[in-house]
């Protein structure tokens, strides 16, 4: 796994002049975190570099993480080599602007419109950016962190025993 | 050969019998017949639609009870049986599906998720069907079991063999439904 | 037999349809806007999340043990496949040691759960081209799957078998008599079903050339699972990253050359075959040992030692209220469900819920591709797309 690490952020680094900002190995996954404004060039050349299977991809919410508090994780998979690693990009809740990766894959559609939804990210470029999961009338995006889980119509929970 | 057969049909209604006739009122009558051919509109949408499916099988085979035909057409069901998570975005949908039934009309809810919301107490998820329509039968579980399923639809037999004809005209029931903002 | 296509002049005037979210030829609730030419659709737009549940903030909330209900609303159809992806990527966030009985055991019970959801998926493509009978002589082979299931975990369907560090108890004479009477007798029913329906004419005639995707395009969308294997794409996580002794097996990855239902369908037969053959060779060679790990803050303790051993009493109390450590740290681990490439992507953060548990949902990811696949063909093949595509309506959603 660690060559797979060393080769992966030497190619990044040589092709395009030291973009890795950090890399680690977290199990057996090689992760590389890039700055956003690289995150779609990484991912071409990756690409370009045999991860042509785009795994998942997904939002995170770091609300104690100052400057960096919303990340978005790509994960990527070389069929012929049988290698998997993540790609992960960190920003400030202020500018959730981010390039599309849906000129690569197909698949990102869904899954940024996801993230969209769930996060609030903006993907510049994305042909239809808008609500998946939820209701298009919906004012918040549910997973950040400050946003309730439980449906705030339920009253026959008020329970002074279970402290609720 | 002579065969001496004792024919007593199960649910025959109370009333006056002779040789040749039988009479009893008209609500037991119809009641009867409404009973024992409802047809259902399954509105399946997760776990639970899977367990019907088994329950409409050949293992535990609903036909016994005289409700085979499904009915995916809302005009023409009278039983509508909500089976599985009902999410807000769905909640406008069900309530169409039961507004374009015609009455006499029974709701037979399966599953934790139709009843109550279940295990998702979630900003997604509809507490309960019963928020935003009239729910007769509720069946517990998650999901329940098909022998649960097959009591539920003998329980909306039930209602429907003992409804007197003009409950649907009460004041009670005008009142109920438009609780529910139904008209 | 290829697509149709008419040409498509602006000026035409196009009917729209609207196909669903109730529509009772489709399983499950999806909505699809479909712009047609007469029978041909033209355009497609669909739209999910009907019964959206938010598994992935529930599970932030959740102390690890208690996901696993959540995962089995994922593939209902298979819940046992994502109940154990969800055990091991906790067991590797713990690295916990699965001794090999537990493997076998699992190994079992996945293969049962990948033939119940094919089952389920086979008989509705021949109910949805007309032959239900199929779908009633499956179903009662599927019943016995969950005679086994309760066996094992006195569930059904939303099964929560096994836990994180092995399964919850030994499998009894009777499983494994039960298991064995069905790996005997199942390939007779499969036949039947085989002989009902694969060459039946109406059956070719409507599924060949129906919704077709090619494998470079299959895989441009992250298709995964029989249908991107079905493009020829021979793709399977049980081969690729072996989890739960899979290498021990010998078993076959049947691929199709096409991508159109009729291929699909037939992946799906020749899966139940395979999976049968790992099932008999599981059983066959059950190693002795022990059924669960070593991982006593993880694992529960058992009842008896509960109310006599002091030790036991605290790791019971521990695991219950959800109060153990776990390590911090991000996992990814990806299993072969019974729709493709099932993973969970863990952040841990140390605490007894996770940090950010982020499913990868085989439905959700290739189901976006379906537009693109009917567009140019009949309604009526839209129809069998879908339910060859076998999208589950709890998975696309979460």
């Amino acid at each position: 796994m660690s060559e797979l690490l060393e080769r992966i952020q030497n190619k990044l680094n040589n092709d395009l002049n030291g973009v890795v900002v950090s890399s680690q190995l977290d199990y057996d996954f090689p992760v590389f975190i890039v700055e956003k404004a690289n995150i779609h060039h990484v991912l071409e050349t990756l690409k370009n570099d045999g991860f042509k299977y785009l795994t998942t991809m997904c939002g995170i919410h770091f609300p104690d993480n100052a400057g960096g508090e919303f990340a978005m994780m790509y994960q990527l998979h070389s069929l012929e080599r049988n290698e998997r690693i993540r790609v992960k990009c960190f920003m400030s809740e202020k500018d959730l602007d981010m390039p599309t990766a849906t000129d690569l894959w197909a698949s990102a559609n869904w899954m940024e419109r996801e993230a969209f939804d769930f996060y609030g990210f903006k993907f510049k470029g994305h042909p239809n950016l808008k609500r998946i999961l939820n209701m298009d009338e919906m004012n918040y995006h549910p997973l950040r962190k400050e946003y309730p889980l439980e449906d705030a119509s339920r009253h026959d929970k008020e329970d002074k025993y279970f402290g609720r | 050969m002579e065969r001496n057969i004792d024919i007593h049909p199960k649910h025959q209604p109370d009333g006056f019998e002779g040789q040749g006739f039988f009479a009893t009122s008209l609500d037991k009558a119809v009641g009867m017949a409404r009973a024992n051919s409802l047809w259902p509109l399954p509105f399946a949408t997760s776990c639970c639609g899977i367990e019907f499916m088994a329950t409409m099988a050949s293992h535990y085979d609903l036909a016994r009870f005289g409700s085979e035909r499904m009915s995916f057409s809302p005009r023409q069901a009278d039983l509508l049986m909500v089976m599985g998570t009902i999410s807000k975005k769905m909640a406008p949908i069900l309530r169409q599906v039961y507004e374009q039934m015609a009455e006499p009309k029974w709701v037979l809810c399966m599953g934790a998720c139709a009843s109550s919301g279940g295990i998702f107490d979630t900003y997604s998820v509809l507490q309960g069907i019963d928020r935003v329509i009239p729910v007769d039968v509720y069946i517990p579980g998650c999901p329940p079991r098909p022998e649960q399923v097959l009591d539920g639809i003998l329980k909306i037999q039930e209602l429907a063999r003992s409804e007197s004809t003009r409950r649907r005209e009460s004041p009670e029931y005008k009142e109920m439904l438009a609780s529910y903002g139904i008209e | 037999m290829e697509k149709v296509t008419t040409p498509t002049p602006e000026s035409k005037d196009y009917s729209t349809l609207n196909l669903g979210p109730t529509h009772p030829a489709t399983h499950g609730i999806f909505q699809n806007i479909l712009t047609m030419d007469g029978e041909i659709i033209v355009k497609a737009e669909s739209t999910i999340g009907y019964i959206h549940r938010a598994f992935e903030k529930l599970a932030e909330r959740r102390p690890y043990n208690q996901i696993t209900p959540i995962t089995d609303r994922l593939n209902y159809c298979s819940s046992p496949i994502n109940n154990m992806g969800w055990h091991m990527t906790v067991e590797k966030l713990i690295g916990a040691e699965i001794p090999k009985r537990a493997q076998y055991m699992r190994v079992i019970i996945m293969e049962l759960a990948r033939i119940a959801d094919h089952v389920i998926c086979n008989t509705v493509i021949a109910v949805d081209s007309g032959a239900l009978s199929g779908f009633l002589y499956m179903f009662q082979w599927r019943e016995k799957i969950y005679e086994i299931y309760e066996a094992i975990c006195g569930a059904r369907l939303t099964t929560n078998i096994g836990r994180v560090g092995g399964m919850e108890r030994d499998f009894t004479p009777e499983i494994i008599e039960k298991i064995k009477a069905f790996v005997n007798d199942f390939p007779k029913a499969l036949d039947e079903f085989d002989r009902l329906v694969t060459r039946n004419r109406i059956f070719v005639d409507r599924t060949v050339g129906a919704g077709a995707i090619s494998g470079e395009r299959a895989l441009e969308y992250s298709f995964s699972g029989p249908n991107l294997r079905a493009a020829g794409i021979d793709y399977d996580v049980r081969v690729m990253n072996p989890y739960s002794s899979y290498q021990d097996f010998d078993f076959n990855i049947p691929v199709g050359t096409r991508g159109d239902t009729y291929d699909r369908y037939m992946v799906r037969m020749a899966e139940m075959r395979e999976s049968l053959k790992i099932v008999k060779q599981a059983i066959e060679n059950l190693p002795a040992g022990d059924f669960h790990a070593d991982v006593p803050e993880f694992y529960l303790p058992a009842k008896e030692d509960v109310y006599s051993k002091m030790e036991a009493l605290i790791y019971h109390f521990k695991i219950v209220m959800g109060e153990t450590d776990v390590p911090k740290g991000e996992v990814y681990h990806a299993v072969e469900g019974g729709n493709g490439e099932l993973g969970y992507y863990l952040i841990s953060d140390g605490g007894r819920t996770p940090f950010r548990l982020h499913m990868r949902r085989p439905c959700f990811i290739f189901y976006q591709a379906y537009t693109e696949m009917i567009s140019g063909g009949l309604l009526s093949d839209a129809i069998l797309t879908m339910s060859s595509m076998n999208v589950i309506a709890g998975e696309l959603d979460a």
